[in-house]
């Protein structure tokens, strides 16, 4: 089962510069990719293209050569760039995190999610903490492919290389696919084993 | 309380904490930030890097004066060589100190970029943006753009020049590069350079040590709401055997292109913070006396430490 983009076109409203012109993409499950590009060539509206956030004006987005279901929790989840942007404000964090499916005790320890924050509402974390609620909730439900939209860049190293390292582990243990979107060329060679450009 | 004319920015014994509600109508104090001591001195760039809930972002809203009603800060703020009070922090916040805040959410979703960049300068310096958002790579028409037709890395280099625009003698620069390329963030660095040559200040609070390195003189190691280290930016590109806490260590250690190992366990909480170094309870050099009482902050090689085991003997490196 693989997940593609096929021939997308894509643009912001009716008369906007095309964002994505005739575009293909294309990977794997177990497979990781990193993709790197200069800010503002369309790199999170292919994520989010490729999660069903949105759909292409031309072209399709196929998983396994079908659509990607309409119901029920996605296989293709996306970590946001914000994570202050990705959860409700007004919600607990508890709540957040079952949206994603039943806790996993293991998974909170390995991310370092304190059993505390779990009553709290999203402004009294720091973006860092936030985050983890992010990874959790996109690896709480069955997920075949994961997109990791700039997930680190707001992380101080030694949680980015956790959190990374957690990821990893569990893509390698469900035979997920990765598709990490990141500025940094260094972390893109430690954790893909393909590098694309857009 | 003895005081230096020469630096712009000096904070001693810095404490922050927050009143909170726990059950009913009890309260409690939690402290996030505890015996800060930061120097900022005109013509430097100074970085604050550090674990993420670390109370860096607390640490400008505090100089700032923009905390919320239920934060208590004591010790000493002083901005050339005045302290540095509430009515003070007023009057130079936005002019003297500006802000490059953290989240793009900070950008006004109802306004134009151009507009917001602006401000309510006058005359408008429409001129000096168009400049600005063309040296930071930003198409011409961005000026006419709301925030939410603008991508990441650019509603960041808007926020920037927000800051810019202002003649601030001290530019608090949160996270200014997150979701810039390489090329955009050495951009924006090379601009706060060239304001630190022309004597201005900037405390560039980041997590892309590597860029760091490069630009800042001086790097301030950030942990649980402390600095563990201060130590200038060229230890850090020389490698762990330079740096002299454990953490700056392990920070060193984690980065991608140095092996991307995590140290284990997290954090400590403010709620429960160890009662001797906060670093102690991961800290594989650790000693009874680590655990009972704080270090104080001591003076080695150019760089100021929190650790008692660092003696500077060998060539200065006696915990790897």
């Amino acid at each position: 089962m693989s997940l593609n983009a096929e021939h997308v076109f894509f643009r912001y409203g009716r008369k906007g510069p095309w964002i994505l012109e005739d575009r293909s993409f294309h990977f794997d499950r177990g497979e990781r990719v990193a993709l790197l590009a200069p800010s503002g060539s369309g790199k999170t509206t292919l994520a989010m293209l490729l999660a069903g956030y949105l759909t292409p004006q031309k072209g399709r987005i196929l998983l396994g050569g079908a659509p990607l279901p309409g119901k029920g929790a996605c296989p293709v989840q996306l970590i946001c760039q914000h994570p202050e942007k990705a959860v409700n404000p007004r919600w607990r964090l508890e709540k957040i995190l079952a949206e994603g499916g039943p806790l996993r005790g293991e998974l909170l320890d390995a991310l370092g999610i304190e059993r505390a924050w779990l009553t709290r509402f999203p402004l009294e974390l720091s973006g860092g903490e936030l985050q983890r609620f992010c990874v959790a909730r996109a690896l709480a439900g069955g997920a075949d492919y994961l997109i990791c939209d700039e997930i680190s860049a707001m992380l101080d190293v030694i949680t980015q290389a956790q959190i990374w390292n957690v990821l990893l582990a569990e893509a390698e243990k469900r035979g997920m696919g990765i598709l990490a979107v990141t500025h940094n060329r260094h972390l893109a060679t430690r954790i893909a084993d393909r590098i694309e450009t857009l | 309380m003895e005081q230096k004319t020469d630096t712009l920015l000096e904070l001693h014994d810095l404490s922050v904490s927050f009143r909170m509600y726990e059950r009913g109508a009890s309260q409690r104090e939690l402290t996030v930030i505890s015996d800060l001591h930061l120097t900022v001195r005109p013509g430097e760039i100074v970085a604050v890097a550090g674990s993420s809930g670390s109370g860096k972002s607390l640490l400008a809203s505090a100089i700032l004066g923009i905390l919320p009603d239920n934060a208590t800060v004591r010790g000493h703020l002083h901005y050339k060589g005045e302290e540095l009070t509430a009515e003070r922090q007023q009057a130079l916040r936005g002019t003297e100190i500006a802000l490059v805040p953290q989240s793009v959410a900070y950008l006004d979703p109802l306004m134009k970029t151009g507009a917001q960049a602006d401000g309510h300068k006058k005359p408008r310096p429409t001129v000096r943006r168009e400049q600005l958002f063309a040296r930071f790579g930003l198409p011409k028409q961005t000026g006419r753009l709301y925030p939410f037709q603008l991508s990441g890395g650019m509603a960041r280099r808007v926020l920037l020049s927000t800051a810019l625009l202002t003649d601030a003698a001290l530019i608090i620069a949160d996270e200014p590069t997150p979701g810039m390329s390489t090329e955009q963030a050495v951009e924006a660095l090379t601009v706060f350079r060239e304001l630190a040559d022309d004597g201005r200040a900037v405390l560039l609070i980041t997590h892309d040590i590597d860029l760091a390195f490069t630009f800042a003189d001086r790097i301030a190691v950030f942990y649980a709401g402390t600095t563990v280290e201060t130590a200038p930016a060229a230890d850090f590109k020389e490698g762990p055997d330079a740096l002299r806490h454990p953490y700056s260590k392990a920070l060193w250690r984690a980065l991608p292109q140095n092996g991307f190992t995590p140290i284990d366990g997290f954090q400590p909480v403010a709620v429960r913070l160890p009662a001797g170094c906060l670093y102690a309870p991961r800290c594989p050099h650790k000693t009874a006396e680590c655990e009972e009482k704080v270090p104080p902050v001591r003076e080695i090689r150019g760089g100021e430490v929190r650790c008692y085991r660092f003696t500077g003997k060998n060539g200065g490196c006696d915990v790897s």
